[in-house]
Protein backbone atom coordinates (compact mmCIF):
# COMPACT_ATOMS: atom_id res chain seq x y z
CA UNK A 1 0.00 0.00 0.00
CA UNK A 2 1.23 3.38 -0.83
CA UNK A 3 1.44 5.94 2.62
CA UNK A 4 0.89 8.73 0.58
CA UNK A 5 -1.25 9.09 -2.94
CA UNK A 6 -1.63 12.88 -4.04
CA UNK A 7 -4.20 13.23 -7.15
CA UNK A 8 -4.10 16.31 -9.28
CA UNK A 9 -3.82 18.57 -5.91
CA UNK A 10 -4.34 22.07 -6.38
CA UNK A 11 -4.30 25.01 -3.84
CA UNK A 12 -4.80 28.48 -4.77
CA UNK A 13 -4.37 31.84 -3.06
CA UNK A 14 -6.31 34.48 -4.65
CA UNK A 15 -4.75 34.77 -7.90
CA UNK A 16 -1.44 32.59 -6.76
CA UNK A 17 -1.68 28.93 -7.71
CA UNK A 18 0.28 27.35 -4.64
CA UNK A 19 0.04 23.39 -6.10
CA UNK A 20 -1.44 22.76 -9.87
CA UNK A 21 -2.58 19.44 -10.13
CA UNK A 22 -0.10 17.67 -7.79
CA UNK A 23 0.30 14.44 -8.63
CA UNK A 24 3.01 12.34 -6.26
CA UNK A 25 2.98 8.87 -4.45
CA UNK A 26 5.11 7.96 -1.55
CA UNK A 27 5.95 4.07 -0.85
CA UNK A 28 5.11 2.50 2.39
CA UNK A 29 8.35 2.93 5.29
CA UNK A 30 10.24 4.94 2.26
CA UNK A 31 12.30 8.06 3.65
CA UNK A 32 10.70 10.53 1.11
CA UNK A 33 12.64 13.23 0.02
CA UNK A 34 10.38 16.15 -1.18
CA UNK A 35 12.65 18.40 -3.07
CA UNK A 36 12.24 21.85 -4.10
CA UNK A 37 13.43 25.85 -4.69
CA UNK A 38 11.41 28.12 -2.00
CA UNK A 39 8.21 29.05 -2.90
CA UNK A 40 7.54 25.97 -4.72
CA UNK A 41 4.76 24.38 -2.70
CA UNK A 42 6.27 22.29 -0.28
CA UNK A 43 4.85 23.49 3.14
CA UNK A 44 1.33 23.76 1.26
CA UNK A 45 1.49 20.20 0.44
CA UNK A 46 2.49 19.33 3.71
CA UNK A 47 -0.53 21.80 5.44
CA UNK A 48 -3.00 19.83 3.04
CA UNK A 49 -1.73 16.20 3.63
CA UNK A 50 -1.97 17.01 7.43
CA UNK A 51 -5.43 18.63 7.57
CA UNK A 52 -3.89 22.35 8.67
CA UNK A 53 -5.42 23.43 4.92
CA UNK A 54 -7.86 22.33 2.23
CA UNK A 55 -6.72 21.89 -1.05
CA UNK A 56 -8.93 23.77 -3.76
CA UNK A 57 -9.65 20.81 -5.98
CA UNK A 58 -7.75 17.41 -6.20
CA UNK A 59 -7.54 13.50 -4.09
CA UNK A 60 -4.96 12.84 -1.44
CA UNK A 61 -5.03 9.58 1.06
CA UNK A 62 -2.67 9.27 3.66
CA UNK A 63 -2.29 6.06 5.20
CA UNK A 64 -5.43 4.72 3.30
CA UNK A 65 -7.06 7.63 4.76
CA UNK A 66 -9.10 9.93 2.35
CA UNK A 67 -8.04 13.37 3.27
CA UNK A 68 -11.88 14.58 2.56
CA UNK A 69 -14.05 12.14 4.98
CA UNK A 70 -12.39 12.18 8.38
CA UNK A 71 -10.06 14.43 9.87
CA UNK A 72 -10.08 12.63 13.66
CA UNK A 73 -8.84 9.59 12.38
CA UNK A 74 -5.86 11.30 9.90
CA UNK A 75 -4.77 13.15 13.12
CA UNK A 76 -4.14 9.57 14.88
CA UNK A 77 -2.07 8.05 11.91
CA UNK A 78 0.50 10.91 11.29
CA UNK A 79 2.84 12.81 13.01
CA UNK A 80 3.92 16.77 12.34
CA UNK A 81 7.14 18.58 12.92
CA UNK A 82 7.30 21.93 10.97
CA UNK A 83 9.76 24.17 9.86
CA UNK A 84 9.96 26.34 13.09
CA UNK A 85 8.20 24.02 15.99
CA UNK A 86 6.57 26.61 18.85
CA UNK A 87 5.73 25.10 22.10
CA UNK A 88 4.34 26.77 25.01
CA UNK A 89 7.75 28.35 26.96
CA UNK A 90 6.56 28.00 30.10
CA UNK A 91 6.15 24.15 30.13
CA UNK A 92 9.05 21.52 30.52
CA UNK A 93 9.31 19.40 27.56
CA UNK A 94 8.54 16.38 29.85
CA UNK A 95 4.94 18.09 30.69
CA UNK A 96 4.69 19.15 26.71
CA UNK A 97 5.10 14.95 25.72
CA UNK A 98 2.59 14.10 28.79
CA UNK A 99 0.27 16.13 27.35
CA UNK A 100 0.70 15.56 23.77
CA UNK A 101 0.33 11.89 25.45
CA UNK A 102 -2.70 13.05 27.05
CA UNK A 103 -4.51 14.26 23.65
CA UNK A 104 -3.61 10.80 22.55
CA UNK A 105 -5.57 9.22 25.12
CA UNK A 106 -2.70 7.56 26.32
CA UNK A 107 -3.09 5.95 29.87
CA UNK A 108 -1.13 7.05 32.69
CA UNK A 109 1.99 4.45 32.78
CA UNK A 110 1.74 4.17 29.22
CA UNK A 111 2.14 8.13 28.51
CA UNK A 112 5.74 7.89 31.31
CA UNK A 113 6.84 5.53 29.38
CA UNK A 114 6.43 6.99 26.30
CA UNK A 115 8.02 10.15 27.16
CA UNK A 116 10.60 8.71 28.95
CA UNK A 117 11.70 6.58 25.72
CA UNK A 118 11.27 9.98 23.62
CA UNK A 119 13.43 12.43 25.66
CA UNK A 120 16.20 9.62 25.60
CA UNK A 121 15.79 8.82 21.72
CA UNK A 122 16.15 12.51 21.08
CA UNK A 123 18.54 13.13 23.28
CA UNK A 124 16.74 15.81 25.70
CA UNK A 125 16.79 13.67 29.05
CA UNK A 126 18.86 15.88 31.17
CA UNK A 127 17.09 18.87 30.41
CA UNK A 128 13.29 17.25 30.62
CA UNK A 129 12.90 19.70 33.27
CA UNK A 130 13.72 22.78 32.42
CA UNK A 131 11.77 25.26 30.93
CA UNK A 132 10.90 25.36 26.48
CA UNK A 133 11.38 29.09 26.48
CA UNK A 134 14.78 28.86 27.53
CA UNK A 135 15.94 26.19 25.12
CA UNK A 136 17.94 26.49 21.54
CA UNK A 137 16.48 25.85 18.09
CA UNK A 138 18.10 22.78 17.76
CA UNK A 139 16.75 21.91 21.08
CA UNK A 140 13.50 22.91 20.13
CA UNK A 141 14.09 20.96 16.71
CA UNK A 142 14.33 17.62 19.15
CA UNK A 143 11.63 17.88 21.13
CA UNK A 144 9.42 18.97 17.88
CA UNK A 145 10.61 15.32 16.62
CA UNK A 146 9.76 13.99 20.05
CA UNK A 147 6.25 15.47 20.04
CA UNK A 148 5.56 14.20 16.40
CA UNK A 149 6.69 10.36 17.75
CA UNK A 150 4.30 10.40 20.81
CA UNK A 151 1.48 8.08 18.66
CA UNK A 152 3.85 6.08 16.69
CA UNK A 153 2.55 7.55 13.50
CA UNK A 154 2.38 5.63 10.49
CA UNK A 155 3.44 8.49 8.51
CA UNK A 156 5.64 11.22 9.58
CA UNK A 157 5.98 14.77 8.13
CA UNK A 158 8.58 16.84 8.17
CA UNK A 159 8.88 20.21 6.94
CA UNK A 160 12.28 21.52 6.74
CA UNK A 161 13.41 19.67 9.37
CA UNK A 162 16.54 21.19 9.34
CA UNK A 163 17.15 24.39 7.61
CA UNK A 164 17.37 26.49 10.29
CA UNK A 165 20.06 24.57 12.05
CA UNK A 166 23.64 24.75 12.72
CA UNK A 167 25.93 21.97 10.84
CA UNK A 168 26.13 20.27 13.90
CA UNK A 169 21.92 20.59 14.51
CA UNK A 170 21.65 19.52 11.18
CA UNK A 171 23.44 16.29 11.72
CA UNK A 172 21.91 15.47 14.97
CA UNK A 173 18.24 16.10 13.22
CA UNK A 174 18.85 13.63 10.23
CA UNK A 175 20.72 10.85 12.07
CA UNK A 176 17.55 10.53 14.23
CA UNK A 177 15.48 10.75 10.93
CA UNK A 178 17.79 7.92 9.72
CA UNK A 179 17.33 6.22 12.99
CA UNK A 180 13.55 6.05 12.02
CA UNK A 181 13.86 3.77 8.75
CA UNK A 182 11.62 1.23 8.63
CA UNK A 183 9.61 1.98 11.48
CA UNK A 184 7.91 4.97 9.96
CA UNK A 185 7.23 6.34 6.21
CA UNK A 186 8.66 10.04 6.63
CA UNK A 187 7.77 12.36 4.28
CA UNK A 188 10.41 15.20 4.17
CA UNK A 189 10.43 18.46 2.51
CA UNK A 190 13.22 20.48 2.16
CA UNK A 191 15.52 22.83 -0.42
CA UNK A 192 18.80 21.30 0.78
CA UNK A 193 20.11 19.03 -1.18
CA UNK A 194 22.82 17.35 0.92
CA UNK A 195 20.08 16.56 3.42
CA UNK A 196 17.94 14.90 1.12
CA UNK A 197 21.24 12.67 -0.53
CA UNK A 198 22.10 12.12 3.34
CA UNK A 199 18.89 9.89 4.58
CA UNK A 200 16.44 9.77 1.43
CA UNK A 201 15.83 6.46 -0.19
CA UNK A 202 12.81 8.11 -2.61
CA UNK A 203 12.90 11.77 -3.89
CA UNK A 204 10.14 14.09 -5.83
CA UNK A 205 10.92 17.04 -7.00
CA UNK A 206 8.40 19.94 -6.86
CA UNK A 207 8.79 23.28 -8.93
CA UNK A 208 6.08 25.66 -9.36
CA UNK A 209 3.41 23.66 -7.50
CA UNK A 210 4.13 20.65 -9.93
CA UNK A 211 5.98 16.96 -9.65
CA UNK A 212 8.31 17.30 -12.37
CA UNK A 213 9.43 13.47 -11.20
CA UNK A 214 9.66 10.75 -8.38
CA UNK A 215 11.62 8.35 -8.30
CA UNK A 216 13.96 5.95 -5.92
CA UNK A 217 17.05 8.45 -5.51
CA UNK A 218 19.55 5.53 -7.32
CA UNK A 219 17.07 5.46 -10.22
CA UNK A 220 17.26 9.50 -10.44
CA UNK A 221 20.22 9.79 -10.54
CA UNK A 222 21.17 6.99 -13.13
CA UNK A 223 17.74 8.04 -15.14
CA UNK A 224 19.80 11.71 -15.14
CA UNK A 225 23.16 10.66 -15.48
CA UNK A 226 24.44 12.63 -17.95
CA UNK A 227 28.03 12.99 -17.81
CA UNK A 228 30.84 15.79 -17.77
CA UNK A 229 34.50 16.94 -17.74
CA UNK A 230 35.38 18.68 -14.47
CA UNK A 231 38.28 21.28 -15.19
CA UNK A 232 40.22 23.68 -12.56
CA UNK A 233 42.12 26.39 -13.12
CA UNK A 234 44.23 28.60 -11.05
CA UNK A 235 41.81 31.33 -9.45
CA UNK A 236 43.77 33.80 -11.23
CA UNK A 237 42.62 32.34 -14.13
CA UNK A 238 39.13 32.18 -13.37
CA UNK A 239 38.21 34.58 -16.65
CA UNK A 240 40.41 33.45 -18.66
CA UNK A 241 38.49 29.98 -18.00
CA UNK A 242 35.04 31.96 -18.61
CA UNK A 243 35.99 32.89 -21.86
CA UNK A 244 37.56 29.60 -22.87
CA UNK A 245 33.89 28.31 -22.00
CA UNK A 246 32.06 30.65 -23.57
CA UNK A 247 34.21 30.16 -26.66
CA UNK A 248 33.29 26.24 -27.01
CA UNK A 249 30.17 28.09 -28.12
CA UNK A 250 27.65 25.15 -29.53
CA UNK A 251 30.29 22.62 -29.80
CA UNK A 252 28.87 19.21 -30.76
CA UNK A 253 29.89 17.08 -28.55
CA UNK A 254 29.07 19.69 -25.70
CA UNK A 255 25.26 19.25 -24.18
CA UNK A 256 26.19 22.28 -21.63
CA UNK A 257 28.27 24.78 -19.50
CA UNK A 258 28.48 25.79 -16.17
CA UNK A 259 30.82 27.79 -14.28
CA UNK A 260 31.79 27.98 -10.53
CA UNK A 261 34.91 30.47 -10.34
CA UNK A 262 37.49 28.82 -11.61
CA UNK A 263 36.01 25.64 -12.03
CA UNK A 264 34.10 24.71 -15.11
CA UNK A 265 31.63 21.60 -15.64
CA UNK A 266 31.32 20.40 -19.36
CA UNK A 267 27.83 18.33 -19.70
CA UNK A 268 29.01 15.91 -22.83
CA UNK A 269 26.76 13.30 -24.55
CA UNK A 270 29.42 10.44 -25.09
CA UNK A 271 32.79 10.43 -22.89
CA UNK A 272 35.25 8.75 -25.36
CA UNK A 273 34.45 11.24 -28.01
CA UNK A 274 33.98 14.21 -26.17
CA UNK A 275 37.59 13.41 -24.50
CA UNK A 276 39.83 13.66 -26.92
CA UNK A 277 37.81 17.03 -28.43
CA UNK A 278 37.94 18.76 -24.85
CA UNK A 279 41.75 18.23 -24.50
CA UNK A 280 42.50 19.57 -27.42
CA UNK A 281 40.44 22.52 -26.78
CA UNK A 282 42.73 22.69 -23.92
CA UNK A 283 45.79 22.18 -24.79
CA UNK A 284 44.77 24.70 -27.79
CA UNK A 285 43.44 27.73 -25.16
CA UNK A 286 47.27 27.53 -23.43
CA UNK A 287 45.39 27.04 -19.54
CA UNK A 288 47.28 26.12 -16.61
CA UNK A 289 45.08 22.97 -15.72
CA UNK A 290 45.46 22.45 -12.23
CA UNK A 291 42.54 19.49 -12.50
CA UNK A 292 40.91 17.38 -15.02
CA UNK A 293 38.26 14.39 -14.55
CA UNK A 294 35.25 12.61 -15.65
CA UNK A 295 32.24 13.02 -12.79
CA UNK A 296 28.99 11.59 -12.32
CA UNK A 297 26.46 14.29 -11.96
CA UNK A 298 24.94 14.81 -8.84
CA UNK A 299 21.49 15.27 -7.01
CA UNK A 300 22.36 19.07 -7.27
CA UNK A 301 23.59 18.76 -10.95
CA UNK A 302 19.99 17.19 -11.86
CA UNK A 303 17.69 19.15 -8.98
CA UNK A 304 19.33 22.61 -11.09
CA UNK A 305 18.63 21.23 -14.68
CA UNK A 306 15.06 20.11 -13.76
CA UNK A 307 14.11 23.14 -12.29
CA UNK A 308 15.72 25.31 -14.79
CA UNK A 309 14.00 23.11 -17.45
CA UNK A 310 10.86 24.10 -15.79
CA UNK B 1 -10.77 16.03 25.02
CA UNK B 2 -12.23 18.95 26.42
CA UNK B 3 -10.90 17.98 30.24
CA UNK B 4 -7.31 17.41 28.74
CA UNK B 5 -7.26 21.47 26.97
CA UNK B 6 -8.86 22.76 30.69
CA UNK B 7 -6.17 21.49 32.33
CA UNK B 8 -3.32 22.91 30.25
CA UNK B 9 -5.18 25.95 30.03
CA UNK B 10 -5.96 26.06 34.06
CA UNK B 11 -2.02 25.11 34.77
CA UNK B 12 -1.96 28.10 31.94
CA UNK B 13 -3.69 30.84 34.06
CA UNK B 14 -1.62 29.54 36.93
CA UNK B 15 1.78 28.91 35.90
CA UNK B 16 1.41 32.28 33.52
CA UNK B 17 0.53 33.73 36.60
CA UNK B 18 -2.62 35.11 35.49
CA UNK B 19 -4.89 33.18 37.93
CA UNK B 20 -2.47 35.17 40.79
CA UNK B 21 -2.89 39.13 38.78
CA UNK B 22 -6.64 38.64 38.32
CA UNK B 23 -7.27 37.08 42.15
CA UNK B 24 -4.80 40.22 43.73
CA UNK B 25 -6.78 42.98 41.67
CA UNK B 26 -9.92 41.46 42.66
CA UNK B 27 -9.36 40.46 46.17
CA UNK B 28 -7.54 44.00 46.67
CA UNK B 29 -10.91 45.61 45.41
CA UNK B 30 -12.80 43.72 46.95
CA UNK B 31 -11.28 44.67 50.59
CA UNK B 32 -10.84 48.10 50.06
CA UNK B 33 -14.40 48.94 48.56
CA UNK B 34 -16.44 48.85 52.02
CA UNK B 35 -12.97 50.48 53.73
CA UNK B 36 -13.59 53.19 50.76
CA UNK B 37 -17.24 53.62 51.03
CA UNK B 38 -16.44 53.63 55.09
CA UNK B 39 -13.58 56.71 54.98
CA UNK B 40 -15.37 58.80 52.10
CA UNK B 41 -16.64 61.50 54.33
CA UNK B 42 -13.09 61.48 56.20
CA UNK B 43 -11.15 61.25 52.25
CA UNK B 44 -13.15 64.85 52.03
CA UNK B 45 -12.93 66.42 55.58
CA UNK B 46 -8.98 65.92 54.11
CA UNK B 47 -10.06 68.31 51.80
CA UNK B 48 -10.12 72.56 51.43
CA UNK B 49 -13.59 72.99 52.94
CA UNK B 50 -14.23 69.79 52.92
CA UNK B 51 -15.96 69.60 56.09
CA UNK B 52 -19.07 71.85 54.76
CA UNK B 53 -19.26 69.10 51.27
CA UNK B 54 -18.63 66.19 54.06
CA UNK B 55 -21.77 67.52 56.17
CA UNK B 56 -23.76 66.90 52.68
CA UNK B 57 -22.65 63.55 52.41
CA UNK B 58 -25.52 61.22 54.11
CA UNK B 59 -23.74 59.06 56.64
CA UNK B 60 -22.03 55.87 54.68
CA UNK B 61 -24.32 52.97 54.53
CA UNK B 62 -24.46 49.40 53.21
CA UNK B 63 -25.96 50.11 50.02
CA UNK B 64 -22.88 52.59 50.03
CA UNK B 65 -20.15 49.26 50.35
CA UNK B 66 -22.02 47.15 48.11
CA UNK B 67 -22.35 50.10 45.14
CA UNK B 68 -18.32 51.13 45.81
CA UNK B 69 -18.06 46.48 45.63
CA UNK B 70 -19.79 45.97 42.31
CA UNK B 71 -18.77 49.63 40.86
CA UNK B 72 -14.81 48.48 41.19
CA UNK B 73 -15.03 44.49 40.71
CA UNK B 74 -17.48 45.23 37.89
CA UNK B 75 -15.00 47.85 36.03
CA UNK B 76 -12.21 45.93 36.14
CA UNK B 77 -13.37 42.51 36.03
CA UNK B 78 -14.41 43.51 32.34
CA UNK B 79 -11.48 44.90 31.63
CA UNK B 80 -9.35 41.40 32.93
CA UNK B 81 -11.74 39.53 31.16
CA UNK B 82 -11.00 41.13 27.41
CA UNK B 83 -7.57 41.33 28.90
CA UNK B 84 -7.12 37.78 29.47
CA UNK B 85 -9.41 36.66 26.81
CA UNK B 86 -7.83 38.55 24.09
CA UNK B 87 -4.64 36.53 23.03
CA UNK B 88 -5.76 33.24 23.84
CA UNK B 89 -6.65 31.86 20.43
CA UNK B 90 -5.28 34.74 17.95
CA UNK B 91 -1.67 34.11 19.93
CA UNK B 92 -1.79 31.02 19.67
CA UNK B 93 -2.18 30.71 15.88
CA UNK B 94 0.14 33.59 14.99
CA UNK B 95 3.20 31.70 17.00
CA UNK B 96 2.21 28.23 15.77
CA UNK B 97 1.28 26.60 18.59
CA UNK B 98 -2.32 26.07 18.03
CA UNK B 99 -0.80 24.40 14.60
CA UNK B 100 0.95 21.71 16.68
CA UNK B 101 -1.64 20.84 18.87
CA UNK B 102 -4.46 20.90 16.71
CA UNK B 103 -2.93 18.46 13.99
CA UNK B 104 -3.11 16.02 16.91
CA UNK B 105 -7.01 14.38 17.74
CA UNK B 106 -7.81 17.79 19.55
CA UNK B 107 -11.20 19.46 18.60
CA UNK B 108 -11.05 22.88 17.87
CA UNK B 109 -14.60 22.97 20.19
CA UNK B 110 -12.23 21.27 22.75
CA UNK B 111 -9.35 23.51 22.08
CA UNK B 112 -11.56 26.71 22.34
CA UNK B 113 -14.24 25.75 25.45
CA UNK B 114 -11.05 24.44 26.99
CA UNK B 115 -9.54 28.45 27.48
CA UNK B 116 -13.23 29.35 27.95
CA UNK B 117 -13.39 27.25 31.05
CA UNK B 118 -10.27 28.05 32.20
CA UNK B 119 -10.31 32.04 32.35
CA UNK B 120 -14.09 31.50 34.03
CA UNK B 121 -12.53 29.16 36.43
CA UNK B 122 -10.12 31.84 37.24
CA UNK B 123 -12.15 34.34 37.56
CA UNK B 124 -14.67 31.90 39.91
CA UNK B 125 -11.90 31.70 42.10
CA UNK B 126 -10.70 35.31 41.99
CA UNK B 127 -14.26 36.63 42.57
CA UNK B 128 -15.14 33.98 45.55
CA UNK B 129 -11.97 35.23 47.20
CA UNK B 130 -12.39 39.09 46.92
CA UNK B 131 -16.58 38.23 47.50
CA UNK B 132 -14.92 36.62 50.85
CA UNK B 133 -12.54 39.84 52.32
CA UNK B 134 -15.82 42.59 51.37
CA UNK B 135 -18.32 40.33 53.10
CA UNK B 136 -15.75 39.98 56.39
CA UNK B 137 -14.55 43.49 55.85
CA UNK B 138 -18.42 44.91 55.07
CA UNK B 139 -19.79 42.97 58.30
CA UNK B 140 -16.68 44.57 60.04
CA UNK B 141 -17.35 48.04 59.08
CA UNK B 142 -21.21 48.05 58.55
CA UNK B 143 -23.45 45.04 59.08
CA UNK B 144 -24.26 41.13 57.87
CA UNK B 145 -25.66 41.47 54.15
CA UNK B 146 -27.59 38.43 53.48
CA UNK B 147 -25.13 35.83 52.71
CA UNK B 148 -28.00 34.19 49.70
CA UNK B 149 -28.01 37.71 48.54
CA UNK B 150 -23.97 38.15 48.74
CA UNK B 151 -23.06 35.30 47.18
CA UNK B 152 -25.84 35.61 44.16
CA UNK B 153 -24.45 39.22 43.20
CA UNK B 154 -20.62 37.48 43.18
CA UNK B 155 -22.22 34.88 40.89
CA UNK B 156 -23.74 37.44 38.80
CA UNK B 157 -20.91 39.91 39.11
CA UNK B 158 -18.81 36.81 37.23
CA UNK B 159 -21.57 35.98 34.60
CA UNK B 160 -21.05 39.76 33.98
CA UNK B 161 -17.68 39.35 33.06
CA UNK B 162 -17.74 36.06 31.17
CA UNK B 163 -19.90 37.58 28.75
CA UNK B 164 -17.06 39.68 27.74
CA UNK B 165 -14.74 36.63 27.61
CA UNK B 166 -16.82 34.88 25.66
CA UNK B 167 -17.22 38.18 22.99
CA UNK B 168 -13.32 38.58 23.06
CA UNK B 169 -12.22 34.79 22.82
CA UNK B 170 -14.87 34.44 19.99
CA UNK B 171 -13.04 37.52 18.46
CA UNK B 172 -9.78 35.99 19.19
CA UNK B 173 -11.29 33.12 17.16
CA UNK B 174 -12.10 34.67 14.43
CA UNK B 175 -9.02 37.56 14.16
CA UNK B 176 -5.26 36.15 13.39
CA UNK B 177 -3.56 39.22 15.90
CA UNK B 178 -4.80 39.53 19.66
CA UNK B 179 -4.94 43.76 18.72
CA UNK B 180 -7.84 43.03 17.02
CA UNK B 181 -9.54 40.67 19.41
CA UNK B 182 -8.93 43.17 22.09
CA UNK B 183 -10.60 45.99 19.67
CA UNK B 184 -13.69 43.60 19.16
CA UNK B 185 -14.23 42.96 22.95
CA UNK B 186 -13.58 47.52 23.50
CA UNK B 187 -15.96 47.02 21.29
CA UNK B 188 -18.29 44.95 22.29
CA UNK B 189 -18.31 46.68 25.79
CA UNK B 190 -18.60 50.27 24.31
CA UNK B 191 -21.96 49.01 22.67
CA UNK B 192 -23.42 46.93 25.51
CA UNK B 193 -22.44 50.15 27.75
CA UNK B 194 -24.20 52.35 25.65
CA UNK B 195 -26.79 50.14 25.06
CA UNK B 196 -27.34 49.66 28.55
CA UNK B 197 -28.24 53.39 29.39
CA UNK B 198 -30.78 53.26 27.26
CA UNK B 199 -34.47 52.77 29.09
CA UNK B 200 -36.12 50.41 26.82
CA UNK B 201 -33.72 48.17 26.45
CA UNK B 202 -30.87 48.59 29.25
CA UNK B 203 -32.54 46.35 31.83
CA UNK B 204 -32.85 43.44 29.27
CA UNK B 205 -29.43 43.32 28.43
CA UNK B 206 -26.22 41.56 31.15
CA UNK B 207 -24.97 44.85 32.48
CA UNK B 208 -28.74 44.51 34.37
CA UNK B 209 -27.47 42.09 36.32
CA UNK B 210 -24.99 44.45 38.48
CA UNK B 211 -28.25 46.12 39.64
CA UNK B 212 -30.02 42.70 40.50
CA UNK B 213 -27.32 41.43 42.40
CA UNK B 214 -26.48 44.64 44.31
CA UNK B 215 -30.78 44.77 45.08
CA UNK B 216 -29.68 41.17 46.47
CA UNK B 217 -26.93 42.30 48.61
CA UNK B 218 -29.53 44.77 50.17
CA UNK B 219 -32.11 42.22 50.50
CA UNK B 220 -34.33 42.68 47.25
CA UNK B 221 -35.98 40.85 45.71
CA UNK B 222 -36.74 42.18 42.29
CA UNK B 223 -35.51 39.68 39.63
CA UNK B 224 -33.84 40.18 36.18
CA UNK B 225 -34.84 37.02 34.16
CA UNK B 226 -34.52 38.76 30.46
CA UNK B 227 -30.77 40.20 31.65
CA UNK B 228 -29.59 36.86 32.36
CA UNK B 229 -31.10 35.14 29.83
CA UNK B 230 -29.61 37.78 27.28
CA UNK B 231 -25.83 37.66 29.24
CA UNK B 232 -26.35 33.09 28.74
CA UNK B 233 -26.89 33.95 25.17
CA UNK B 234 -24.17 36.09 24.97
CA UNK B 235 -21.63 33.93 26.32
CA UNK B 236 -23.04 30.84 24.36
CA UNK B 237 -23.59 32.70 20.93
CA UNK B 238 -20.17 34.57 20.55
CA UNK B 239 -18.65 30.97 21.74
CA UNK B 240 -20.70 29.15 19.36
CA UNK B 241 -19.56 31.88 16.50
CA UNK B 242 -16.59 31.60 17.25
CA UNK B 243 -16.02 28.15 17.08
CA UNK B 244 -17.82 28.06 13.43
CA UNK B 245 -15.17 30.09 12.56
CA UNK B 246 -12.09 28.60 13.78
CA UNK B 247 -13.27 25.48 12.06
CA UNK B 248 -13.04 26.51 9.21
CA UNK B 249 -10.10 27.74 9.50
CA UNK B 250 -6.45 27.15 7.37
CA UNK B 251 -3.81 26.60 10.05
Amino acid sequence: MDAIRCDGLTKTFGEVRALDGLTLTVPEGSIYGFLGPNGAGKTTTIRILTGLARASSGQARVDGVDLAQDGADLARRIGYLPEEPAFYGWMSPIEYLDYIGRIFDLDAEERRRRVSELLELVGLTDVSKRRIAGFSRGMRQRLGLAQALVNRPHVLFLDEPASALDPAGRREVLEMVEGLRGSVTVFMSTHILADVERVCDTIGIIARGRLITEAPRQELLSRYAVPAYEVETHPENAAALAAWAAALGDASWLQGVSLDGHRCRLQVADVERAGPLLMAALAQSGLPVVRYQVVRPSLEDIFLRLVNQE
Amino acid sequence: MFLVSLRKEFLEQWRSRRLLIVAVVFVLFGLSSPLLAKMMPEFFRLMPQGDQIAKLIPPPSLADAVGQYVKNLSQFGILLAILLAMGAVSQEKERGTAALILVKPMTRGAFLLGKFAAISLSFLIAVALAGLGAYYYTVLLFEAPPLGGWVALNLLLVLVCLVYVAITLCFSAIARSQVAAAAGGFGAMLILSLAGSLPAIGSRLPHELINWGSRLALGGSQASWTALAAALLLVVLPLGLGWLSFSRQEL
